[in-house]
């Protein structure tokens, strides 16, 4: 039975070129198929694995976004109540100076006032004194021409002193 | 073309590989068809180099016409699938009558001391001896060289010849070869990104054998050391399976159907076992753990058992590839045979029986594209399984430290 009769000839160019194809294969080809293989491999997996961190870095950031926002809000409505506490106090101060300083113009206008009201006074008085005193002189000039007019009235004065 | 891919279930086979085992984009139609397209000047090529054999081995047939022709005139479907399958000193290609068209191929002699080189027309079928070599006719050797030495007894010379297979072997090693290192240097190319085009057939096979195969049996800490190894024999065999289904010239030899082809295969890998075996290997094979000393001493039997299936395994290994691959080619050679033994009794029963025999042959040609994968597949496998069980860091360590 030839079939199941190994060649000789067969089985030694076989084993040659077996052994040939497989050194060349072993030394060439295998190695940078498998190491390619191995690095796709790794390159996915960590790829997959930076994904997955940065994933849940972003949660993080998102989360300490979140307190960062909610302080900063706080800290602006604490702001803005100061503010406004310190524009309060300040139109208050602003107020009670104005009115004093406001009370201390009226006061002082008043006092002006009251000055040149006096000094008008007397202006007036000394003005009618001396308009009185011409005008008795001119009453007087005009009433006693006579010396008896002058007894006679003199003794009109005394009387109204005597009664006093 | 599409409709013929369509059909070619092997195609389907090997997407659902790469959809299974590979995240990269799955084998498009058009990736094929663009292969095919860059390969189609290799296809002209080896159509060319056929055609340039079988005019040369035309033109070398010198009329033996006239001696054939008292041959009896009778088709023998056995010696016929037979010396299909059988590895031959020439190519036969064709007979047209009692012309055969066969390509010649170098036969290289070493008998006594001497080397002789000359081609294989110089017995024109048999039916010439050259330098007084000739074919046997008869016996368990029919077909092969002898000499007749002065007393009338048969020598046979130390044969080196490029037969069939051995010339089959070549064109497949250099195809694999050269397919190999071009997907080789794609991975080089794309490095640590997705396959493309060629490289995108064969990762699939890569992966399957690596993952399914090296990583399955010897573990993610071994696999490296043996990978090459098992990838080369996966490879090799799946070739050479796929190539003896091509039955145009360069191709189709019954490479992996011949008994010393698998017995080298077997051989390697009996190497690979012998070689790697660890110190556990060998005492499980010398002194047997777990087996009552009886059994090895005063009559060593289990040493003999083990030692005798040192030897089985790879054996197996070689029975199996090589029936698998000859039962499906004697199939498809039963099939074509039908044709001509009902076309002897008549012209319409042979018409009727090649159409059966047709559908049958193509039907078994899809089988046997399954059986070529698979083939490679458990040969390559249950070398790795035997290889692994060779470097097993052996459980008995485990079990002497559970003991303490």
């Amino acid at each position: 039975m030839e079939l199941i009769n190994p060649g000789l000839g067969l089985f030694f160019w076989m084993v040659l070129v077996f052994g040939i194809v497989f050194f060349i294969l072993k030394k060439f080809v295998w190695p940078p198929i498998l190491q390619s293989l191995k690095d796709r491999e790794q390159h996915i997996e960590e790829s997959l694995q930076m994904a997955d961190a940065t994933r849940e870095e972003m949660k993080k950031l998102k989360l300490d976004n979140e307190v960062l926002l909610k302080e900063a809000k706080e800290e602006r409505e604490a702001m803005m109540n100061e503010a406004r506490k310190v524009r309060e106090k300040m139109l208050e101060e602003a107020r009670v100076k104005a009115t004093a300083e406001a009370e201390r113009i009226v006061e002082s206008a008043r006092q002006q006032i009251e000055n040149e009201r006096k000094a008008a006074i007397i202006d007036i008085k000394n003005q009618i004194a001396e308009i009185s005193i011409e005008v008795a002189e001119k009453i007087l000039r005009e009433k006693l021409q006579t010396p008896k007019d002058h007894e006679q009235y003199i003794q009109k004065l005394l009387d109204s002193k005597q009664l006093n | 073309m599409k409709f013929l891919l369509k059909c070619f279930p092997i195609w389907g086979f090997f997407r659902k590989i790469a959809a299974n085992f590979n995240e990269t984009p799955i084998l498009s139609e058009e990736a094929i068809m663009r292969f095919l397209r860059k390969t189609a000047f290799f296809t002209h090529f080896i159509v060319f180099i056929s055609f340039y054999f079988a005019m040369s081995a035309f033109a070398s047939q010198d009329g033996h016409d006239a001696q054939a022709t008292h041959e009896v005139e009778e088709f023998n479907p056995g010696d016929m699938i037979i010396s299909h399958i059988v590895d031959s000193y020439d190519w036969h290609i064709l007979s047209i009558g009692h012309t055969h068209i066969s390509v010649p191929l170098p036969i290289i002699l070493y008998d006594e001391g001497q080397w002789h080189f000359f081609l294989s027309s110089r017995f024109e079928h048999g039916h010439a001896s050259y330098k007084g070599y000739e074919l046997a006719k008869e016996g368990a050797i029919k077909g092969k060289i002898i000499r007749y030495a002065a007393d009338g007894s048969i020598v046979r010379p130390w044969d080196f010849s490029i037969t069939k297979n051995v010339f089959g072997v070549f064109v497949s090693s250099i195809l694999l070869i050269v397919i190999m290192s071009y997907v080789a240097k794609a991975y080089k190319k794309t490095n640590k990104h997705a396959p493309k085009g060629f490289q995108s057939v064969i990762e699939p096979i890569i992966l399957f054998v690596r993952d399914e195969v090296a990583i399955a049996t010897l573990g993610k800490d071994k696999y490296m050391r043996f990978a090459p190894y098992l990838l080369t024999i996966f490879f090799f065999i799946f070739f050479n399976n796929l190539l003896g289904l091509i039955p145009i010239f360069p191709l189709g030899a019954n490479i992996t159907g011949n008994i010393a082809v698998t017995g080298v295969l077997a051989l390697f890998t009996f190497g690979m076992i012998t070689f790697s075996g660890n110190k556990n290997y060998w005492a499980h094979i010398f002194n047997t753990p777990g087996v009552p000393w009886w059994l090895k001493i005063p009559l060593p039997l289990m040493p003999i058992i083990e030692l005798l299936g040192m030897f089985t395994k790879p054996f197996v290994l070689m029975i199996r590839l090589f029936a698998n691959i000859t039962a499906g080619h004697i199939i498809i050679l039963g099939f074509i045979s039908m044709i001509f033994v009902f076309g002897q009794t008549s012209a319409s029963a042979g018409f009727t029986m090649s159409i059966l025999s047709v559908l049958m042959s193509v039907f078994m040609n899809f089988l046997e594209l399954l059986v070529a994968f698979i083939q490679a597949y458990v040969f390559t496998l249950l070398s790795s399984i035997f290889i692994s069980m060779a470097v097993e860091e052996h459980h008995h360590e485990e079990g002497h430290e559970a003991a303490h």
